[in-house]
């Protein structure tokens, strides 16, 4: 994990982040190898959704310096999947599920190519995987919230990049639908596609291979074992602890 | 004779303009108006279509075509409204508003100059959609023809836009590059129809025929064609409502788009509780406040 290779799907060097020149976290410092795992641990505000908009493109790092599958932030929309924290409108749109998991595709199809086979098998294979197809044809008005989550994480899969950024993936969604998504990701990670993901769940930062914990500042940083630790997680959430 | 229904096309020229000329305005509209809805760029809409006015007042008072002072109100609406919703620290809306109400009364001040105030303010305000030329028949098509191209070749990012402005820009379609042309698409449309449905009135023709589509209609593309529709059959009933009332033609054809959007919402509102009754009737009793793991949210 802490390993530099020529291939890293992320390397941060002391990256400072935050919006109009306003510091949210600064010095994180990690390297993330394809198919690795990091998790963002922290509560509301805590700087989670700042660095996954970093990584994005969507934000400009305000000091230190970040590669993304080698190159800058945004670089390279056609590898990177990115799921933002309240897909937002979506609801109002004249939209079916299998079309918002379609959308994954427009990264890499641009303006005027057509699709191809491959673009509709990563479709199918997205919509199986985040088992969309039960309301596939459904309009997006008419699902649940847990629903629409589906449809929207099958969209930053159908993308079939090298590195997902998922901002709270898991929110909305129940039981059955985070084993279903946690099987997806491990699919994912096992052909080399690297996995960024913030959440205020403990159980979902164990399987990663780096956990990030977060609280406007960069409380702990590395394995699990050693982040997650009961004076880390009371300096992260406060003295109620948090589960 | 063809009867009522028919005849006032048949026999006079000017109602056969008219209607063709109402269809391009309602073909243009349609597709416009359809990201209008789905992006919510209504009140950005009726701003653009009110900045024309200015430049219109000056053609008119200079003696140039009216649609080049429109095309010339536009661009500087649309500078204005980009500008103001990326710089300006007020919401988005109160800036659009204050250069919406800005331009409109600058085109009233420049009309007053004309020895014909009221006439030629009613003649923007209302279009003269009997008096369409087969010249302007020509603009109007070239026009739809550049807003349906611009469209279908932005189709991509501009649905994108429609869903997540964060998810057109990380799947590599820059947000700016895109809004500033479905605005061009917007104004596009508005240019093309003002003539002859006015500038108030055209911003009915943008909204109202894609509100009642995205009632209906699952998919984009179907609400597109539904809006289309929608808008073609209310400039035939708005005109033949016109011609057998003795009612002012483009005033009409709003009227009846927006009678549709009202007539299709108290429809569809209608039938879905009447299915969400059914539903909950179907349900037993205990499964009244538990939803499964897949539940709806209603």
């Amino acid at each position: 994990m802490a390993t530099t290779t020529d291939r890293a799907a992320l390397e941060l060097d002391t990256l400072c982040i935050g919006y109009d020149g306003h510091v949210v976290v600064e010095n994180i410092s990690l390297t993330l190898r394809p198919g690795g795992l990091l998790c963002l641990i922290g509560t509301n505000g805590s700087g989670k959704s700042t660095l996954l908009k970093t990584l994005a493109g969507l934000l400009e790092p305000i000091a230190g310096s970040v590669q993304v599958l080698g190159g800058a932030p945004g670089e390279q929309p056609a590898r990177v999947g990115y799921l933002s924290q309240h897909p937002a409108r979506s609801f109002t749109l004249p939209l079916r599920a299998a079309d918002v998991v379609a959308m994954g595709r427009f990264a890499s199809l641009g303006l005027l190519r057509r699709q191809h086979a491959d673009d509709r098998r990563w479709c199918a294979e997205a919509i199986e995987r985040m088992g969309v197809g039960e309301f596939a044809d459904r309009p997006l008005m008419e699902l649940s919230g847990g629903q629409r989550q589906r449809a929207h994480l099958g969209q930053a899969l159908a993308r079939h990049g090298d590195l997902l950024l998922l901002d709270e993936p898991t929110a909305g969604l129940d039981p059955a639908g985070r084993e279903t998504f946690a099987a997806a990701i491990a699919v994912e990670r096992a052909r080399g596609c690297a996995v960024v993901m913030s959440t205020h769940d403990i159980d979902d930062a164990e399987t990663a291979d780096h956990v990030l914990l977060l609280a406007g500042r960069i409380v702990a940083s590395g394995p699990p074992a050693e982040v997650l630790t009961p004076d880390n997680l009371r300096a992260s959430f406060g003295g109620t602890g948090h589960h | 004779m063809t009867g009522p229904l028919l005849d006032p096309f048949v026999d006079n020229p000017f109602m056969a303009r008219a209607l063709a000329a109402g269809v391009l305005v309602a073909l243009a509209c349609a597709v416009a108006g359809t990201f209008v809805v789905l992006r919510g760029l209504a009140f950005v809409a009726d701003a653009l279509a009110h900045g024309v006015l200015p430049g219109i007042a000056i053609a008119v008072l200079v003696g140039i075509p009216a649609v080049v002072g429109a095309a010339a109100g536009t661009v500087v609406m649309m500078g204005g409204v980009s500008v103001i919703t990326r710089r300006s620290r007020l919401s988005g809306d109160t800036a659009i508003g204050l250069l919406f109400a800005g331009m409109l009364a600058l085109g009233v001040m420049i009309t007053s100059r004309s020895r014909t105030f009221f006439g030629d303010l009613t003649r923007i305000f209302t279009g003269e959609i009997l008096g369409v030329s087969p010249t302007d028949l020509l603009w109007q098509l070239i026009a739809l023809a550049v807003v349906c191209a611009v469209a279908w070749v932005c189709r991509r990012p501009f649905l994108l836009l429609s869903l997540d402005a964060e998810l057109a820009a990380t799947s590599g379609f820059g947000v700016r590059r895109y809004e500033n042309l479905l605005l061009l698409v917007v104004a596009v449309a508005i240019l093309s129809s003002f003539q002859a449905v006015g500038t108030l009135l055209v911003f009915g023709m943008l909204v109202a025929p894609a509100s009642t589509a995205a009632l209906m209609s699952r998919r984009v593309g179907v609400m597109m064609l539904v809006a289309a529709a929608v808008g073609s059959l209310s400039v035939y009933a708005g005109l033949l409502l016109s011609y057998h009332a003795d009612l002012a033609a483009g005033a009409s054809i709003v009227v009846v788009s927006v009678g549709v959007f009202l007539a299709t919402l108290a429809v569809t509102e209608v039938r879905r509780s009447s299915t969400a009754r059914h539903e909950r009737d179907a349900l037993p009793p205990h499964d009244h406040d538990h939803g499964g793991g897949h539940g709806h949210h209603h």
